[in-house]
């Protein structure tokens, strides 16, 4: 294909859709209205089936599938990252020093992560009923286990994330998610329905059917996910150095071993 | 009242989002990017959407600029070794 062609398919597909966009965007309900023709069968779907927050319903409800897309695309994207990062053999593996910490550096993270943890869990616990969910509360757990890093050094963070046990977690987390859709094709209706379990109380945290359980799982696959993306970066960027990187390095008390010890 | 809070968000949010795109040190672009994140996480939450505002909140202001500073601190070490060896 020539350059001219090229940039013929390019300005027609450009032209398509910026004509689509400006189509749509004439027919879109008025900005900060209180109607809308979508909100309103959403949050009546969602009150019918026992699910306080809609947007949590939205997604691992009416648009599960679309959940499942999504979720794969950051499993998949996550996988990307560890194969590109891996150790590569012209590379090896400083050991960082224990690094000292300022006392009020190390006090505040210690009492930062406790609360950052316990709040990402909280959020992830609570994806049916308020505001949050799965996504968010999994990067703000997954985020929170770093703050040892600042408080610590990169030993005691290596020590409480074992690298392969949530990738173990990633896939697992994934699985079920698939798993839960399938359990709807077979005692349900349909792949992902939410016709399989009891919607139970409204806005309590069993309620909405199978929309916890969604929510958990992809609260836990984001966490293990963001935990493995920022390993493998922060493993680039402090442990792993390329040969004859060293000689720098030598002055700041780092010590190396050779690969495969 | 509810429109001019809006209205303050939105300016908020093109004026860090111009400061993102105006610096061009990518260690500060990182700290400017934070800031975006947390100024964009108001606009959603003014135009009741906490949901969204979470998100942005935690992968915007938290875990992007994150990556950025690992990625720069990679890339300068290695740029640094390359230029002592090359003269």
């Amino acid at each position: 294909m020539n350059p001219r062609t090229r940039l013929w398919l390019v300005a027609t597909g450009g032209a398509g859709l910026a004509a689509l966009l400006v189509a749509a965007c004439l027919r879109l309900p008025r900005f900060g209205g209180d109607r809308h023709p979508y909100g309103d069968r959403a949050v009546h779907a969602s009150l019918e089936r026992h699910t306080a927050n809609t947007v949590a319903s939205v997604n691992f409800d009416q648009r599960a599938f679309d959940t499942l897309g999504e979720m794969t695309i950051l499993f998949a994207a996550v996988l990307g990252c560890v194969v590109l990062l891996r150790q590569t053999r012209d590379e090896h593996r400083a050991h960082p020093e224990p690094a000292d910490v300022a006392r009020p550096v190390r006090r505040y993270a210690l009492l930062v992560l406790p609360v950052a943890l316990l709040t990402g869990l909280y959020v992830v616990a609570h994806g049916q009923l308020s505001p949050g969910g799965g996504f968010q509360g999994g990067v703000v757990a997954a985020t929170a286990l770093h703050v040892l890093y600042l408080g610590a050094d990169y030993r005691a963070l290596e020590r409480v994330r074992p690298v392969g046990a949530y990738e173990v977690g990633d896939a697992l987390a994934t699985s079920a998610y698939l798993v839960t859709g399938v359990a709807g094709l077979i005692g349900g209706t349909a792949f992902l329905a939410n016709t399989l379990l009891p919607y139970g109380t409204f806005n309590t945290l069993s309620s909405g059917g199978t929309v916890p359980l969604l929510n958990a799982a992809v609260g836990m696959e984001v966490a293990c996910a963001v935990v493995v993306l920022l390993a493998g970066f922060l493993d680039q960027a402090v442990e792993i150095v390329d040969e004859g990187e060293d000689d720098d390095r030598a002055g700041d008390g780092h010590h190396h071993e050779e690969r495969g010890k | 009242m509810g429109e001019a809070v809006i209205v303050v968000a939105l300016l908020l949010v093109a004026v860090s989002a111009t400061a993102a795109v105006a610096v061009r040190d990518p260690v500060r672009q990182s700290l400017v990017l934070a800031v975006l994140g947390v100024v964009l996480a108001v606009l959603f939450t003014v135009l009741q959407a906490p949901d969204v505002a979470l998100s942005q909140l935690a992968v915007g202001s938290a875990l992007t600029p994150l990556l950025l500073l690992l990625t720069v601190r990679k890339v300068k070490r290695r740029g640094r070794r390359r230029r002592e060896n090359e003269p």
